[in-house]
């Protein structure tokens, strides 16, 4: 069963078209990776995908994008589909707040206010993130005092806390240390069970290692896209197979 | 760098340039010294009890009405500044005429003179709106004139809270309002409230916009609705009597410490924002 | 152009639309008040000028609102306004920008820790303090006069001038200082010639700034000036007339307004229309200078 169906999107930055004619068929409880040389539009589909490009400014977009059939630019409440689609950003990201308070900043900002249930919740997240036990402590402590890697599982956290369908990962581990992006990637795979995940990364092992299927952007197309073991060992586009083995990018 | 071998037009700047710098700090220290020197010696308990009359000079009544002025004008100030440096650095995605337009008129605001703010202030306030030579006539008048100041010290502070952050909140699918009062402003508080301390500073010094709004009466007033002076007017006015000059740089005194202490508060509040930054 | 933009921007609960709202009247506050300034200054002082005329008020010399009949010549408080000015730029900008390039480029470290804050203390003094000050250290030597005035305003702005052309002169391209030392040019050179014009648009605003401040200072000037209304024929010869006394438009407002009447208030509230006029002017021929300074 697919979780997000894109037919023939078009993404424009003022005159600059940053997406052409994208049409995926994403599959549910899978991990997709997106791979392609910086620029090539891989991060601009994934903020479309939660509807982050809102917030930029002459961003106008065309064509459709459905989350288990319902379409998201449709009658869709933007907070609601972000609640829905989770995301986890480049640089760890955590709020100048508690650890707590980070946690609990999106259940209570769908109304959950009971102190237990969110007691609940936030060590729930902590857990299925894996840093419930480096962290049961310091709940109360700013997490900005973190290591960048319990940051950003700290943000993995956050964003599992709002029981989302699908997490959406940009980059998260370009800015970590290789013993914190073996961790986060453990983390994914064990968290592909309940969740669909759709992870952007520069890192061409990354995708070898944990995704199920890889798309291959090249100047805002998708040039292949398929199941990750066919994708690397046998690239029907010539493109990809440069890219793969090097040649640029 | 050694001065012996410089060449003569270098020595001749560097004996420029140090003696400058050499000035400013020893007009500074003097002012300060010579304040100190004139207005410690009149620095009784008298001068703090509760009432004042023309044989104890009290400043005591003056400090409390300048603790309501103080109060008063950043209750009307505080939520307008903010308010509209939230619309600005939150909501405004390009610079189009109004917002250009806003900040002409908050430029313009910073550069008015505080005689005038006074003057407008006994026209509107005082005789049109008639409420009289006032407390809340001179809070008005001065909230006008901290409001460019607070504005433009709180787009700064929110300027400063990364980008990161709104994504973020944005991403847990909380709306424009929550991102900016539960995280925005948090992150920004202590740029804000630095701004809001130098508010407080310009209303404790300020004069020439009191005399003719909140008026000159000497004791604590009973209500907004009556006439009180701050420390500052009552500097003024004591310089102008000429009898009690003595217990006039005591008050000086008084000011400079409270104007130290509002520096010194500010400035620490600023270098928490710089720590926040990492 | 693509059509059929589908995004729906504008979708969100009722709450948001309305602190949006909330925070746009905020920022209208700022013209609101602008407005309402200048309505009530005109509205209150034109007509005195009508009665006046604008010619006699604007350069008639003499100032006499107590004679019968009585004259309202402001001429003599435009050119004490304007001669203290000139005297506060000519002490404070050349001591302001000197020190200035003192802390961006020849200031011990250790050094720069207690002057920068002294620098903003003396931005935050009230001007009474600077007045009662100025009464006891600068009178006794000078009298009430202009250069007394003139003394006292240049160390006012010099916290002004200081900061802003420091700002500016931190702000010039490491490199610029660096070429002109590689050049063989000395270091006070190579900051006087090449860091300082590269810098100029923030010393101008700098300049701006303190002529802003200079000419709506009021309590201090009045505590030093002297106030009597004079034209610039009293002041020579130089340097003897710069010992007496003068009058600038703030101090005209402050010591009369208070018991004022009738025509003679009306010839105040309308000193303070020349004020504000001129700092609009200032503000709009400078909006430029200043805006620049912060970017």
């Amino acid at each position: 069963m697919s979780c997000f169906d894109i037919k023939n999107l078009n993404l424009y930055y003022g005159d600059f078209q940053a997406l052409k004619g994208i049409n995926m068929n994403i599959l549910k409880n899978n991990i997709t990776a997106f791979i392609g040389p910086s620029g090539c539009g891989k991060s601009t589909l994934i903020k479309s995908l939660n509807r982050m490009n809102d917030l930029i400014e002459n961003c106008r977009i065309t064509g459709k994008v459905e989350l288990f059939g319902e379409s998201i630019y449709g009658d869709m409440d933007v907070n609601l589909l972000r609640k829905r689609v989770g995301m986890v950003f480049q640089k760890p990201n955590p709020f100048p707040m508690s650890v707590y308070d980070n946690i609990a900043f999106g259940p209570r900002t769908h109304g959950i206010k009971s102190k237990p249930q969110l007691n609940e919740i936030v060590e729930r997240s902590l857990q299925d993130a894996a840093i419930w036990g480096e962290l049961k402590d310091r709940l109360g402590k700013s997490a900005l005092g973190l290591s960048g890697g319990q940051q950003q599982r700290l943000c993995v956290a956050r964003a599992l806390a709002v029981e989302p369908e699908v997490l959406l990962l940009d980059e998260p581990t370009s800015a970590l240390d290789p013993i914190s992006t073996g961790k986060i990637e453990e983390l994914l795979l064990t968290l592909k069970n309940r969740y669909s995940i759709i992870i952007v990364t520069h890192n061409m092992q990354q995708a070898t290692r944990i995704s199920d299927y890889t798309a291959f952007f090249l100047l805002g197309e998708v040039i292949e896209f398929g199941p990750t073991e066919n994708l690397f060992s046998m690239p029907v586009d010539k493109r990809t197979e440069n890219y793969i083995t090097g040649r640029f990018g | 760098m050694n001065i012996k071998k410089m060449k003569p037009t270098e020595l001749i700047m560097h004996v420029l340039t140090w003696g400058a710098a050499i000035l400013t700090i020893c007009a500074l220290i003097y002012l300060i010294g010579f304040i100190l020197l004139k207005g410690l010696p009149y620095l009784k308990p008298s001068l703090f009890s509760l009432t004042y009359n023309s044989d104890n000079v009290s400043l005591m009544p003056a400090l409390i009405s300048t603790v309501f002025m103080t109060f008063l004008s950043l209750l009307i100030a505080a939520p307008l500044g903010i308010g509209a440096a939230i619309y600005l650095a939150e909501y405004v995605r390009r610079e189009g005429r109004f917002v250009t337009f806003v900040r002409m008129m908050s430029e313009t605001l910073a550069g008015i003179p505080s005689i005038v703010y006074g003057l407008f202030g006994m026209l509107f306030f005082v005789n049109a709106l008639r409420w009289g030579y006032s407390l809340i006539a001179g809070a008005f008048t001065l909230s006008i004139m901290i409001l460019p100041l607070l504005m433009r010290s709180t787009e700064e502070a929110l300027k400063s809270v990364p980008d990161v952050w709104r994504e973020g909140s944005f991403g847990l699918g909380a709306g424009k309002l929550r991102t900016v009062f539960k995280v925005v402003l948090p992150a920004a508080s202590p740029g804000i409230l630095a701004g809001i301390i130098l508010a407080v500073g310009r209303v404790v010094g300020e004069t020439a916009a009191l005399i003719f709004t909140s008026g000159t009466v000497a004791q604590v007033p009973s209500s907004a609705l009556k006439s009180a002076r701050t420390l500052s007017v009552h500097m003024y006015v004591l310089s102008g009597e000429g009898l009690h000059m003595g217990e006039g740089y005591a008050t000086a005194v008084v000011l400079l410490v409270v104007v130290v202490a509002i520096n010194a508060l500010s400035a620490s509040l600023a270098k928490k924002i710089g720590a926040g930054d990492k | 152009m693509p059509n059929g933009d589908i995004m729906n921007k504008n979708k969100s609960f009722s709450l948001e639309i309305l602190m949006r709202g909330v925070f746009l009247s905020c920022a209208a506050v700022s013209i609101l008040a602008v407005l309402l300034i200048c309505l009530f200054l005109f509205a209150n002082g034109i007509p005195g000028i009508g009665k006046i005329g604008l010619l006699d008020f604007l350069t008639g010399t003499s100032w006499k609102p107590n004679d019968i009949p009585a004259s309202f010549g402001i001429l003599p408080m435009i050119v004490g306004s304007c001669l203290v000015t000139l005297g506060a730029i000519s002490i404070g900008v050349p001591i302001g920008v000197a020190s200035a390039v003192f802390m961006a480029f020849c200031c011990p470290k250790n050094l720069y820790k207690i002057l920068k804050p002294a620098i903003n203390l003396l931005a935050g003094i009230p001007s009474v303090i600077y007045g009662f000050f100025g009464m006891a250290a600068i009178v006794p030597v000078f009298g009430n006069s202009i250069i007394s005035a003139c003394i006292l305003l240049g160390l006012m702005i010099l916290p002004t001038v200081i900061g802003l052309s420091e700002s500016a002169l931190r702000a010039v391209p490491e490199q610029f200082y660096e070429g002109a030392l590689a050049l063989g040019s000395g270091h006070y050179r190579a900051v006087y010639r090449v860091a300082l014009p590269a810098a100029k648009s923030g010393v101008m605003a700098a300049v701006v700034l303190g002529v802003g401040r200079a000419i709506g200072e009021t309590m201090a000037v009045i505590m030093v000036a002297g106030n009597q209304a004079r034209m610039p024929k009293d002041m020579f010869p130089i340097p003897k007339g710069l010992f007496r006394g003068i009058r600038t438009l703030t101090a005209n407002i402050v010591i009369e307004m208070g018991y004022a009447a009738e025509l003679h208030r009306e010839a105040l509230i309308a000193t303070g229309v020349v004020l504000l006029i001129f700092i609009l002017i200032i503000n709009l021929c400078f909006g430029d200078t200043l805006r620049r300074k912060k970017q």
